[in-house]
């Protein structure tokens, strides 16, 4: 575990490799970043390894730090931070980033750009895993940016398409935007408290009051919050996510699962010491969790597409673990970011797995019967949706139950129910795409057929997972809750009715989306539904026109200023330039007609220029004037 | 004052024969008129300078030296202005300095 | 006696100076001018010879009354064309000129009235040998301005010759 620091590098090695040897030759990339990732996922495991048998763990993480640069009053480390939540970090990112790299191989097979891929995959697992193990939030910071550059551009590895293009630039500028403020906040963390060390700053922070206010901190905390709202895809900051469904799957999974979008719930983790020092910082973060995971989880209710829908599951699902984190149960959150990781990555690869079948073929209401020719993606695909609608004793079970109970027993009982209403849509929607998607008539028009075993193969690992990641939290083994933890280990009782009530909620939804879309062969119900709710069916199918609001500020108020801008700066910047350019030019015409090149003009003026300085020298009374005139006085 | 004669009075007509000097090298148009008028001014310096050698450096010919210097300069500046009005006039077919506005933007 | 007599020599020759000086300047006959000019050089050359400056006045004949008179001569040879009675005509500065000239002339005499006490009212007397001590001093201390001016003059006949002896007609374009 003394070499966690070799996890993102051989990663980053393979990216240079591929980029500068290999690039000419698709198989050997693939094969080289296949390789290093499961070195790196070998050397996470063993470190994970050798902390979660090392009790001195519990309270101490592993520290090391290199002295990068520094000056008076600022002084940066580059290190390794190495405690039982990065060490399941890494386990789970080198776990599901080797998982999709060979699903790559399939699924990307025959792509011009197939090396490229696999350098930007490589990249990206390396920037992820910096991150995770990053001793200093500057050093985040750099694999914070890392990471968003290559969502970047392996959203827009389609660069042909249009529309990648597009949500290429939007995720960038999104976060950008989040980032933004981010930086804010670090700036005034180093400003304030004179180190962005995490482990100088998590003893600081509870004598927060020697150094600054606590309106400040509040500010401080909003402003670093605001980061892993964009990153994270929170409200208002989530419009990026779904479109981020432009790029290949895999990078989908990847950016969903296990990489990107958890940096953000990661960073709160991280900096979980700014938050409880503040309430209503922490009341922000609970709220905007909650808030997300719902209003998330209603629009996909009635979304098309298998990867739009699941992309408002992730959004909503990290609304939870923002949730989780802002009523103070690191555990809860990073449980659910763990079990999340496995689940969602399965469920993106099996929806890879299908849209590659159809040919790209991405609206549930065309698909159909699916299972039968597609026996391992389908089943598969059903063990995801169990374990992320909460079904025991699948994976999500565990860690939503974590969830809703450490919002419970904080006392946040609004937000316990709305928690519990995302439970029960979360159940519906996966559901009645899976219903939709898998079962039902199949449609003659679809020639489905099972994906090649490397791409099954990871699904059957994830699967594996899906079912058994939650079992190392159960309430009889609280293995999970005895390591990962802020402040010190909780483990609530186990409450078996908010437990029956998840369960039951979960059933409910399926229930639900059984009857509607399985049963009523013809969906005439459904149908039905949506025609009566039709103006909210039609508001919620349109994203509640959060995108068109954001058009509509962009178009309006950011063109209009700068056109304000534009008109200040025409008129008043150029008018100023100009008007000294016109100046200066009047002046020349006007001044030129004195020079007329004619010497005796000149000659002229030289002497009238003569006679007025001895004039002036002949007749006043400096002794200079005396001097020079001899003895004119 | 008209009896005696003191440098004040060779001052005087060294001033008086500068202003005509001046007079002329303003306005005559013909380029050789003004380099006339010009000597002239020279010589009016030249006339000062004797007279102040006579009447305040008796001793020394520093006066005279500097006269003899400037009849120097003044022999070479004919005759380089010359050269130049001669050049000048080969391309212009004047010698009308107002006809001369090279310098002029 | 002896005052009056140089009183009237310097009456007479200042005279003899300001009224041919006028005519050159006043003559709108170039070649006229000329001529006036040498009598100006002349009455200067009696002047020099009035402050005891003997070699001065004699190179002030052979140089000014001479030299460059001959000089300016040939200039209006090579360059007058046409009627000479029209060849030295005013231009429109006169209204101008006339008065600044006035002026300058106003203003030295007032200085110099004014200044008339610190001057020594009567010369001093200049060694009579004035051609061996000038040949002395510009071989000593004035040795090196001595030396310059004689480069001065070679340059200056090199200019000359190089100026005036160009026959390309279009060298500037015209």
């Amino acid at each position: 575990m003394h070499h966690a620091w070799l996890v993102p590098l051989l990663p980053a090695l393979s990216f240079l490799v591929i980029v500068f040897i290999t690039r000419p030759r698709p198989k050997l990339s693939a094969a080289v970043s296949i390789a290093c990732m499961l070195g790196s996922f070998a050397l996470a495991a063993l470190a994970a390894y050798g902390v979660f048998t090392d009790n001195h763990f519990q309270h101490r993480p592993l520290i090391y730090d290199v002295h990068w640069f520094g000056m008076q009053g600022l002084n940066v480390d580059v290190g390794i931070y190495l405690d039982p939540s990065s060490a399941m970090m890494i386990f789970m990112v080198t776990m599901v980033a080797s998982l999709v790299q060979i699903y790559s191989t399939g699924y990307m097979k025959g792509d011009p750009g197939y090396p490229v891929f696999f350098s930007y995959l490589s990249l990206f697992a390396a920037a992820m895993l910096g991150l995770i193990l990053s001793s200093n939030l500057l050093q985040m910071f750099i694999f914070w940016e890392l990471v968003g550059l290559c969502s970047y551009l392996l959203i827009g590895f389609y660069s042909h398409k249009i529309s990648a293009r597009e949500a290429a630039k939007k995720a960038f500028i999104t976060c950008r935007v989040a980032d933004f403020a981010l930086l804010l906040g670090m700036l005034a963390i180093q400003i304030i408290f004179g180190t962005l060390n995490l482990d100088e700053l998590s003893e600081i922070m509870p004598h927060f009051e020697n150094y600054t206010t606590a309106g400040m901190m509040t500010l401080i905390a909003v402003l670093v919050f605001i980061g892993p709202v964009g990153k994270s895809g929170q409200f208002p900051l989530h419009v990026w996510l779904p479109d981020a469904m432009e790029g290949p799957t895999p990078v989908s999974a990847l950016i969903h699962a296990a990489t990107m979008v958890v940096a953000g719930v990661y960073l709160v983790g991280r900096t979980m010491f700014l938050f409880t020092e503040v309430e209503p910082a922490m009341h922000l973060v609970a709220v905007t969790g909650a808030f997300t995971a719902f209003f998330a989880a209603t629009i996909a209710i009635t979304q098309r597409e298998i990867k739009r829908i699941l992309a408002y599951s992730t959004v909503s699902q990290l609304g939870y673990m923002m949730l989780a984190l802002g009523v103070g149960s690191l555990t809860a959150s990073f449980f659910h970011l763990w079990t999340h990781a496995f689940f969602k990555a399965l469920m993106f690869l099996g929806a890879g797995s299908v849209l590659h079948a159809l040919h790209h073929k991405a609206d549930v209401w065309e698909m159909g019967g699916l299972i039968k020719k597609m026996p391992v993606t389908g089943w598969t695909f059903v063990v995801g949706g169990l374990a992320i609608a909460g079904i025991p004793p699948f994976a999500g079970f565990w860690s939503k139950d974590e969830i809703l109970l450490a919002t419970f027993l904080e006392g946040h009982y609004v937000l316990f129910a709305l928690a519990s209403c995302t439970a029960f849509l979360t159940a519906f929607y996966i559901w009645r795409m899976i219903f939709l998607a898998f079962f039902g008539a199949e449609k003659p028009e679809n020639h489905p057929h099972e994906s090649p075993g490397s791409m099954t193969g990871p699904l059957l690992v994830l699967a594996v997972m899906a079912t058994a990641a939650g079992l190392i939290g159960t309430p009889g083994n609280p293995l999970w809750q005895n390591w990962i933890f802020f402040g010190h280990p909780h483990h609530g009782e186990p409450n078996i009715p908010i437990m029956l009530i998840s369960t039951a909620l979960a059933a409910a939804g399926i229930g639900l989306a059984y009857l509607l879309y399985l049963k009523d062969k013809d969906k005439a119900n459904a149908r039905a539904l949506a025609g009566m709710f039709r103006p909210v069916y039609k508001l919620i199918y349109n994203k509640y026109y959060v995108d068109e609001l954001y058009l509509w500020f962009n178009r309006k108020i950011v063109d209009g200023s700068a056109r304000m801008t534009y008109l200040f700066d025409i008129y008043v910047v150029d008018g100023i330039v100009n008007g000294v350019g016109a100046v200066t030019k009047g002046l020349g015409q006007n001044l030129r007609c004195v020079q007329t090149g004619k010497m005796q003009t000149y000659a002229l003026v030289f002497f009238l220029a003569v006679l007025v300085i001895t004039v002036a020298l002949a007749f006043t009374d400096s002794s200079s004037t005396a001097l020079v005139m001899g003895g004119a006085k | 004052m008209l009896m005696g004669v003191s440098a004040v009075h060779f001052v005087l007509l060294s001033a008086a024969l500068f202003g005509i000097g001046l007079f002329g090298a303003l306005v005559k148009k013909n380029a050789i008129s003004v380099l006339i008028c010009i000597e002239l001014m020279l010589n009016a310096v030249n006339i000062n300078l004797v007279a102040f050698n006579k009447y305040v450096t008796p001793g020394t010919f520093i006066g005279q030296l500097f006269a003899i210097f400037i009849i120097t300069v003044a022999a070479a500046e004919v005759g380089v202005a010359l050269a130049i009005i001669i050049a000048i006039f080969r391309h212009r077919l004047s010698v009308n300095l107002d006809d001369f506005d090279w310098l002029k933007w | 006696m002896e005052l009056t007599l140089e009183a009237a020599a310097f009456w007479t020759l200042a005279a003899v100076i300001i009224v041919s000086a006028l005519l050159v300047v006043t003559g709108k006959n170039i070649v006229h001018s000329i001529l006036w000019l040498v009598v100006t050089f002349l009455g200067i050359a009696g002047v020099f010879i009035m402050l005891d400056a003997m070699f001065l006045a004699a190179v002030q004949v052979l140089v000014y009354a001479g030299a460059v008179c001959i000089m300016v001569v040939f200039g209006v040879m090579l360059t007058q064309r046409g009627s000479m009675e029209k060849s030295s005509l005013f231009n429109k500065r006169v209204i101008i000129a006339a008065p600044l000239a006035g002026l300058i002339l106003a203003v030295a005499g007032f200085l110099a009235a004014v200044s008339k006490e610190s001057v020594p009212l009567s010369g001093g007397t200049v060694p009579a040998d004035t051609v061996s001590s000038i040949g002395e001093w510009m071989l000593t201390r004035y040795v090196v301005p001595f030396e310059a001016a004689a480069i001065l003059l070679l340059v200056a006949l090199i200019g000359a010759v190089f100026l005036a002896g160009e026959v390309n007609t279009d060298a500037d374009g015209r």
